[in-house]
């Protein structure tokens, strides 16, 4: 027998459940326990370039939307840069760059309000086009699924994302490309996330 | 500040897969297509950091965070371990949140009607934050088994959801945490998504006499493990040159 390498396994995965809610949205579960929620405010106030919205529903494998849902969104700033210490540069105060959200227990939308994030060095340097990281957790769901949100208005630099272009199937790509409207209240990009079946978004192990 | 350096890729042969056909509700919620292998880049060996500002220290006692008039019905019990990477390092300053039903088996959420009584002094959520050994404790009531809709008669085991993050969004992990000796475990359907039986057993927390307080709560020990890293970047450059 060779030696034994020792490396613990990680944790297995359970699905979050019906009732996610009351551990990381409890007000949405109905009741009032902690001082603050987290992950109600991606940006902060101090936050500068564009002011968005991002909305839409979670698709179930026969078309209809899955209404207990929560997702978590993970963003650079403007810049280019995570509020991390291994993200080179600095975030404005209060820019955490993490967010939180459930689905309306009726409908099954959900939206954020955030900045836009600016291009990110990939790796050897290849640059990002800007995108939100979305982790998405619910019934069913035994090991969060995790996407990435990139923005209609940068065909160009979509054109040559790295991670974009790993996926073969070009009408595929289009799955990770949220879509801008121009509103009476502001600017939102929809974004629907297909759990299986036609249209199906593409998700990554990371 | 450490050089960026690659996270251990996920097992996915040691994690559920999407598609359990026994658990009916990811049926239809488990994508078909083979997922697209990332190698990290900084939008994934970073994640959001979190302190103590973010808690208050009470969050972390389910027996009294949501006390009206006096402690909640049930086991009193301790839930502490630490949260380590899969280098058997410890991962101080993260977040881990936890919620569960109540001693009856009861959510304190208005999508759960089952049955059994809400407790009035049980809100069933806490958090805390790792200290700098990664160690973390809840006490809280050991929750009821509950009934749920899967097959006619479906069981859940007693359990805690857990939720952890990690310093990289890579290792965001939820999980549940099960109770040595229950026979419901290894029934569920949910727990079976998991197809290797010692992937199953780290799901199951033990109980701890040591850390058992005498005439008050008897303590269970689970440990979390994370995804863990190279400790050297060598060609494999994540960043520019
Ligand atoms: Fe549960």
């Amino acid at each position: 027998m060779p030696q034994s390498l020792h490396y613990l396994k990680e944790t297995p995965s359970q699905t979050a459940g019906p009732y996610v809610h009351i551990g990381l949205a409890p007000g949405a579960a109905g009741f009032d326990i902690y001082g603050q929620e987290l992950g109600w405010d991606i940006a902060g106030p101090n936050a500068k370039g564009e002011r968005i919205r991002v909305e839409g529903v979670v698709i179930d494998g026969t078309g209809a939307p899955v209404k207990d849902v929560l997702l978590e969104a993970w963003q650079a700033n403007a810049a280019g840069v995570y509020a991390h210490p291994e993200s080179q540069g600095d975030v404005e105060e209060g820019f955490r760059g993490w967010g939180r959200v459930i689905t309306d227990f009726a409908t099954g939308l959900w939206g954020f309000d955030t900045v836009k994030p600016g291009p990110v060095a990939g790796r050897s340097g290849a640059l990002m086009a800007p995108h939100i990281n979305l982790w998405v957790v619910a019934r069913g769901i035994n090991v969060g699924l995790n996407t990435r949100l990139y923005f209609s208005d940068e065909q160009a630099l979509n054109a040559a994302d790295p991670v974009i272009n790993l996926v073969e199937q070009e009408h595929r790509r289009e799955t990770l490309i949220a879509t801008r409207q121009e509103t009476d209240t502001g600017v939102v990009y929809k974004f629907d996330i297909t759990l299986q079946g036609d249209g199906e978004t593409v998700f990554f192990d990371i | 500040m450490n050089k960026p350096a690659e996270y251990y890729q996920r097992d996915r042969e040691w994690q559920p897969p999407a598609y359990s056909k026994d658990y009916k509700t990811s049926v239809t919620r488990s994508p078909r297509y083979a997922m697209i292998s990332l190698e990290n880049t900084v939008s994934e060996i970073t994640g959001p950091v979190f302190g103590h500002n973010d808690v208050d220290a009470i969050d972390n006692d389910l027996i009294q965070n949501y006390a009206k008039d006096s402690d909640p019905i049930g086991e009193r019990i301790i839930i502490h371990g630490r949260v380590l990477d899969e280098n058997a390092r410890p991962v101080p300053g993260t977040l881990v949140e936890i919620w569960q039903a109540n001693a009856g088996g009861r959510y304190r959420h208005k999508k759960d009607t089952y049955l059994a009584a809400i407790d009035p002094n049980f809100g069933g959520c806490g958090r805390t934050i790792t200290d700098e050994n990664g160690y973390y404790f809840f006490r809280t009531v050991k929750p009821g088994a509950y009934p749920w809709r899967n097959w006619v008669n479906n069981w859940r085991p007693a359990h805690i959801h857990i939720s952890v993050f990690g310093s990289g969004f890579v290792q965001r992990l939820i999980t549940q945490l099960y109770f040595e000796g229950d026979p419901l475990i290894k029934q569920c359907p949910i727990v079976n998504t998991i197809p290797d039986p010692n992937a199953i057993e780290q799901l199951v927390a033990v109980l701890d006499m040591n850390a058992t307080i005498p005439f008050d709560s008897i303590a269970y020990k689970f440990d979390i493990i994370l995804r863990g890293r190279r400790s050297t970047l060598f060609e494999n450059r994540l960043e520019g040159n």
